[in-house]
């Protein structure tokens, strides 16, 4: 288990300095003299030179790596472009609006898949199975800024049961924060749902036909025992794929979601820099976002190996 | 034999496979249901959006202020907008910038991933494994995320936005193209023409790429799929198409800003949307199906 844990972290590596190299890169792809088109037309020539000085455009590209680098490894991504505001500082104080979107939807996308999905799998071929899996093909193309505004009219306008937009930190008042993000997590969580659903069918028809389920029925288990006990207990392991596959997408979505939801969170300000053209703060994002990312997906990898002894055995 | 029959015979083996391999498919083909309902959707979608001009009943842009928020009827099947724009008229016109930004976009991922894909999984090594690391890396970044990063430093713009999506998506067909060329490469026959001499340009060209081009066409279906969506979402955003023009994504964010007073605005350009991506995926899937055993969805 810790080999397999140590051999996986090792691929991390090269992975975070790709990722921080493709961030360092955004800048490259301005077209033209970056300080010149990121200070716009009406700029002053003094505004530019200050500019070229904050972004370090006087120095060559690799000792500029190097030095932003170092600086992000600190957690210094540098200060936005206008407001002269610490991109870091922006980042921590947005993430926590973020984090309990996605954290939300993921279970909300767990409460509503796994029951979903055993259902459907128990009951294979019927018109319900029929019916969740018709249900969770058009859920996976349903785009979230689709539902998002029908969830809205529906729940937030017509029936008034949930505030339509805004956001209230959880110190503020944690059934305001919980009411706050439930239409916008619903919105979020219904790709995860249906992606959800179609796994935990698939695994609870692959071990209904096993020989132990047989034999624990012969053995008079009601059919409620047998599920608990043989298909659900594997039922962590699709959620935790759809964790895998789909946390860069629900950090993706998200950036949608918390626009249409106004919630202030990383997604809408990232929105506001791409507008102000806010290299360091797109940047910071992309690094930040990339690490997380790698670093989840690795954590994905190595819980396998602990909820299945098959994949420790293989390593 | 001369060298020249020999050629000749080796071309018409060559053709016959390919015949019946057309054949296999429109045979498997014409059983998926689903998929041929897909694209004779998609078709009449894209036949609209080129003879736009004849086929919408009013101008998309002709404003009529005593209109504004019709419901459907006879005059505005769909409906009209605060601006009293007929709604149907705008989905088509919509259809033209949707589906060419798509189309751009996969071109740009194509343009990028394919020849990538195709020199990394036949020569590995070192090449294949800087290109694999390179396409993880890019995969970690949330694909909207990096669209709207390289949007933010380009300046918002259609073009700029189809760029963007082309990118996010170009490691995507570098792993399908990659693998598809990998299990070429370990075919006996590659082997047998390397040893007699065949450059690996030769190789690529008649053996690799035709053999690549099933796995891709499925891919590029699921790619404009894909790309259709992420215009929409920028382009809902702000950050695509520039009114007045309008793409599925601006009617469909000025429906959202107006969504108490006609509900409607979100659900004729949502539909649209949402049906053009399954469609583009239903048809994935059904040429998957098609093609052949050995080729499958990512």
């Amino acid at each position: 288990m810790l080999r397999l844990a140590a051999r996986r972290l090792l691929k991390v590596i090269p992975l975070l300095l790709l990722v921080s190299f493709i961030s360092f890169g955004l800048l490259n792809l301005v077209p033209g003299d970056p300080a010149v088109q990121i200070a716009g037309e009406f700029a002053t020539e003094e505004q530019i030179e200050d500019i070229r000085a904050g972004l370090g455009l006087d120095r060559p590209w690799p000792v500029r790596y190097a030095s932003w680098l170092g600086d992000a490894v600190r957690g210094d991504f540098g200060v936005s472009l206008f407001s002269k505001v610490s991109v870091a500082t922006q980042i921590w104080d947005r993430l926590p609006a973020t984090l309990s979107l996605i954290g939300l939807s993921l279970a909300i996308s767990a409460l509503i898949g796994v029951p979903a999905g055993t259902f459907a799998g128990w009951r294979e071929g019927t018109v319900l199975d029929r019916f969740l899996t018709m249900g969770t093909t058009v859920g996976v193309a349903v785009p979230v800024f689709v539902a998002a505004p029908v969830l809205i009219l529906i729940f937030g306008i017509k029936l008034d049961w949930l505030p339509a937009t805004g956001y209230v930190p959880i110190t503020a008042n944690p059934i305001d924060w919980a009411r706050s993000l439930m239409l916008p997590a619903i919105a979020l969580a219904l790709t995860g749902a249906a992606e959800i659903a179609r796994q935990t069918r698939a695994g609870v028809i692959d071990v209904k036909k096993q020989d132990f389920v047989r034999t624990a029925h012969a053995n008079g288990l009601a059919t409620w025992q047998v599920l608990g006990k043989h298909t659900l207990k594997n039922a962590m392991i699709p959620v935790i794929t759809v964790i895998g596959l789909q946390i860069g997408r629900l950090f993706g979505l998200s950036v949608l979601i918390e626009q249409i939801f106004n919630i202030p969170g990383l997604g809408s300000r990232l929105i506001a820099a791409v507008f102000e053209n806010d290299v360091p703060f797109i940047q910071g994002t992309v690094l930040i976002l990339g690490t997380v990312i790698v670093l989840v997906n690795a954590a994905v990898d190595i819980s396998y190996g602990y909820f299945n002894p098959r994949v420790r055995a293989a390593a | 034999m001369t060298i020249a029959d020999h050629d000749m015979s080796s071309t018409a083996v060559e053709s016959a496979t390919t015949e019946s391999r057309r054949a296999r498919f429109l045979r498997r083909f014409r059983r998926q249901g689903w998929a041929i309902g897909a694209l004779v959707f998609l078709v009449i979608v894209a036949i609209s959006a080129i003879f736009a001009p004849w086929v919408a009943p009013h101008d998309p842009l002709s404003q009529s202020l005593t209109d504004s928020f019709a419901g459907p009827g006879s005059e505005y099947w769909l409906g009209a907008d605060r601006l009293g724009r007929d709604t149907l008229s705008r989905l088509i016109f919509g259809a033209r910038y949707s589906l060419l930004a798509a189309a751009q976009a996969v071109l740009v991922a194509t343009v990028l991933g394919v020849p990538i894909g195709v020199i990394a999984g036949l020569a590995r090594g070192k090449i294949d494994a800087v290109a694999s690391l390179v396409a993880d890396a890019v995969l970690s970044i949330p694909a909207i995320v990096l669209a709207l990063a390289i949007i933010g430093v380009l300046r918002p713009n259609l073009t700029n936005a189809m760029i963007a999506i082309g990118i996010v998506y170009a490691p995507r067909l570098f792993r399908v193209v990659r693998s598809a060329a990998i299990s070429v490469r370990e075919e006996t026959y590659i082997d047998a023409a390397r040893a007699s001499g065949v450059g690996m340009l030769t190789i690529a060209r008649t053996h690799v790429i035709p053999n690549v081009l099933s796995p891709l066409l499925v891919q590029i279906s699921l790619a404009l799929g894909f790309a259709v969506l992420a215009e929409a979402g920028i382009s809902f955003l702000g950050l695509g198409v520039q009114p007045p023009d309008a793409s599925w994504g601006v009617i469909l964010g000025q429906g959202t800003v107006k969504l108490e007073e006609q509900p409607l605005l979100i659900l004729f350009p949502g539909a649209a949307i949402l049906l053009t991506v399954l469609a583009f995926n239903v048809l994935g899937d059904g040429l998957n199906d098609s093609l052949g055993r050995e080729i499958r969805r990512e």
